[in-house]
C-alpha cells in the first residue's frame, strides 16, 4: 500500500505574478490567519495541523516562514539525533529499536526520514515507514518521511526547520534518518546534538570508511546485525583505525572526534539501551565541552539557507529590470547594469564572473531593495 | 511495482509495507500530509478493509484525500466501493500513466 505527495512543484508559490497589490496583501494575510491557526492546533496537540506545516516547511512556503518565526522561541528544547550510514547497515530498523527504547522509558518521539528523490524526474520513493510502522496508535510517536529534493545545502534546513516544529510540539527526542552517501545527506546527520554513525560487518574495510568521509562526522559508531559472524572484528578494526585519531586538533581545524563504537542487533534490541545511553553521555558531554557547537552548526545552516533564499529573490527582482526601457535609464542614468544584462555579458566573455557578482552585490547594497 | 512506476512519474510515494491496518494506513496518511492513499488488496477483504480507511481518514478530518484501490476487486464491488468513498478503482493491467494521470487531475489543490 502506498501514498503519494506532490513534489515542490507546483505546490510552493502563494500568490500569483500578476496579483494587484490588494490581493497581495489579502493573500498574505489569510497565510498569517492560517499559520497562526494550525500552530495553536499543532501546539495543542492535534497531529494534523503538526502534519500540514511540516509540509509547508518542507515545501519552504511562505506560511512557512510565519509559523517558524512563531515556533522557533518555543524550540531548543529537544534533543536531535542524526542516524546516517550506508545503504542496508539498517538504519530503519534502528531508528525503529531507538523508538522502542524511548517509548519504554516514557519519552515522545519523532523522527525525519530522509530518502533521496530522483534527480531525473523528481519523484522519489519514501520506505523507511515501513519498520516504523508498529507506532500506529501511539501518539507519542510521529514519524516524517522527506525526500531530499535536490536542494543542495537546504536539505538540513528543511530538517532542522522540521526538527524545531517537532520540539515546539513537544516532542522530546528528534531523530533524523539519512543514508550516509552524498554529502548534503551527510550534513544533515552533522547538525544533530549527536551523530550516530551505523555499520555492519564487513561492509566496508578501513580504506572504504575514511574515504567516505562518514567517519568524521561521527560522535558514536554503531556496528549493526551484532549477531552475524565479523561484527566484534569489525568494530575493533574501527577502534584501533580510531586510535590513531590525535588529541588535540591542528591550528584552525575542529577538534578530532573520537566516537564510541558500540554493537547492536537493532532486529532484536540488543545493545540499544546501551546505544541510547551513550547517545544521552555525548551530548551532556558535548554541551560542557565545545558550548554545543552542534547547536551553532544548525543555526548557521538555518540563517544560511534564508540568506541565499533572500539573496536569490532579490537578484531576480534585479533581472525584472530587463524591461528594456528600465535598462535604459539605468545607462541614462549611469547605475549598474540590471542582472540580466550582466548574465549575457557574461555568457559572452565580454565580463568575469566575478566582477558580475560584484556588481550585483554593489547594487544590491547601494540601489535600494526595489529594482 | 507501483510505487516505482508514479516515481518515475515525478511523485513522492510513500511505501509502507505489505499487510497494513486500516489505523496504519490512515495514522501514516495523516503523518506524511498526503494528497492520496492508494490501498492494494489482494486478499479479498477489500469490501470491510476500504470502507474502514475512508471511514477513519474522515473521523481525523482528513476528508480531502483522495482514496484509490487496486488488486484484484470484482467489478460487482465498485459501486458500493465508489459510494463508502473511494474515487477509483484499478484493476489489473491499469498503465501506470493512467492512475498518474487520475491522480494529477483529481487531487486537491494544496494551501
Amino acid at each position: 500500500m502506498a501514498e503519494r505527495r506532490f513534489p515542490a512543484g507546483g505546490s510552493g508559490g502563494d500568490g500569483g505574478g500578476a496579483t494587484g497589490p490588494a490581493e497581495v496583501a489579502a493573500t498574505e494575510a489569510a497565510t498569517t490567519k492560517l499559520a497562526g491557526a494550525l500552530c495553536d492546533a499543532a501546539l495543542a496537540g492535534d497531529r494534523r495541523s503538526l502534519s500540514r506545516l511540516l509540509t509547508a516547511v518542507e515545501n519552504r512556503t511562505s506560511l512557512a516562514e510565519t509559523a517558524l518565526r512563531r515556533l522557533y522561541p518555543l524550540a531548543g528544547r529537544a534533543q536531535l539525533i542524526g542516524i546516517t550510514g550506508p545503504p542496508g547497515a539498517g538504519k530503519s530498523t534502528l531508528v525503529a529499536a531507538l523508538i522502542a527504547e524511548l517509548r519504554r522509558v516514557g519519552r515522545p518521539v519523532a523522527v525525519v526520514a530522509v530518502d533521496p528523490s530522483s534527480p531525473i524526474t523528481g519523484g522519489a520513493v519514501l520506505g523507511d515507514r515501513v519498520r516504523m510502522q508498529a507506532y500506529a496508535a501511539d501518539d507519542g510517536v510521529f514519524i516524517r518521511s522527506m525526500a531530499s529534493r535536490g536542494h543542495s545545502g537546504g536539505l538540513s534546513s528543511a530538517t532542522t526547520a522540521a526538527a524545531a516544529v517537532f520540539d515546539a510540539a513537544g516532542f522530546d527526542v528528534v531523530l533524523i534518518e539519512t543514508v550516509g552517501t552524498g554529502q548534503s545527506e551527510v550534513e544533515v546527520a552533522a547538525t544533530a546534538d549527536t551523530t550516530v554513525v551505523v555499520e555492519a560487518p564487513e561492509m566496508g574495510d578501513e580504506i572504504q570508511a575514511i574515504k567516505a568521509g562518514l567517519l568524521e562526522v561521527a560522535d558514536i559508531i554503531v556496528v549493526n546485525k551484532g549477531d552475524r559472524p565479523g561484527a566484534h572484528r569489525t568494530a575493533s578494526q574501527l577502534q584501533a583505525m580510531l586510535a590513531g585519531t590525535p588529541r588535540e586538533g591542528r591550528p584552525g581545524r575542529p577538534t578530532p572526534k573520537h566516537p564510541e563504537v558500540l554493537v547492536t542487533t537493532a532486529a532484536t534490541g540488543q545493545g540499544v539501551a546501551e546505544l541510547l545511553a551513550a547517545i544521552d553521555r555525548h551530548r551532556s558531554v558535548a554541551r560542557d565541552a565545545d558550548g554545543d557547537s552542534a547547536r551553532l552548526k544548525r543555526a548557521e545552516a538555518q540563517v544560511w539557507a534564508v540568506l541565499v533564499d533572500r539573496l536569490h529573490e532579490r537578484v531576480r527582482s534585479l533581472e525584472g529590470a530587463q524591461d528594456p526601457r528600465a535598462v535604459g535609464a539605468d545607462a541614462a542614468s549611469e547605475k549598474p547594469t540590471a542582472a540580466g544584462e550582466l548574465l549575457r555579458a557574461v555568457a559572452s566573455h565580454d565580463v568575469d564572473p566575478y566582477a558580475a557578482a560584484d556588481a550585483i552585490l554593489a547594487r544590491l547594497i547601494h540601489g535600494g531593495s526595489t529594482p | 511495482m507501483l510505487a516505482r512506476g508514479l516515481r518515475d512519474e515525478g511523485f513522492e510515494v510513500v511505501y509502507t509495507g505489505l499487510r497494513q491496518t486500516p489505523e496504519m494506513i490512515v495514522t501514516a496518511a495523516l503523518q506524511e500530509d498526503v494528497d492520496a492513499v492508494g490501498l492494494s488488496i489482494l486478499s479479498g477483504a477489500h469490501m470491510t478493509l476500504v470502507p474502514r480507511v475512508c471511514s477513519l481518514l474522515r473521523e481525523r478530518g482528513m476528508d480531502d484525500v483522495l482514496v484509490t484501490a487496486g488488486g484484484i476487486i470484482p467489478d460487482e464491488d465498485v459501486p458500493a466501493l465508489k459510494e463508502a468513498g473511494v474515487a477509483a478503482v484499478f484493476g489489473p493491467g491499469t498503465t501506470i500513466a493512467t492512475v498518474a494521470d487520475f491522480l494529477r487531475a483529481n487531487v486537491r489543490p494544496r494551501d
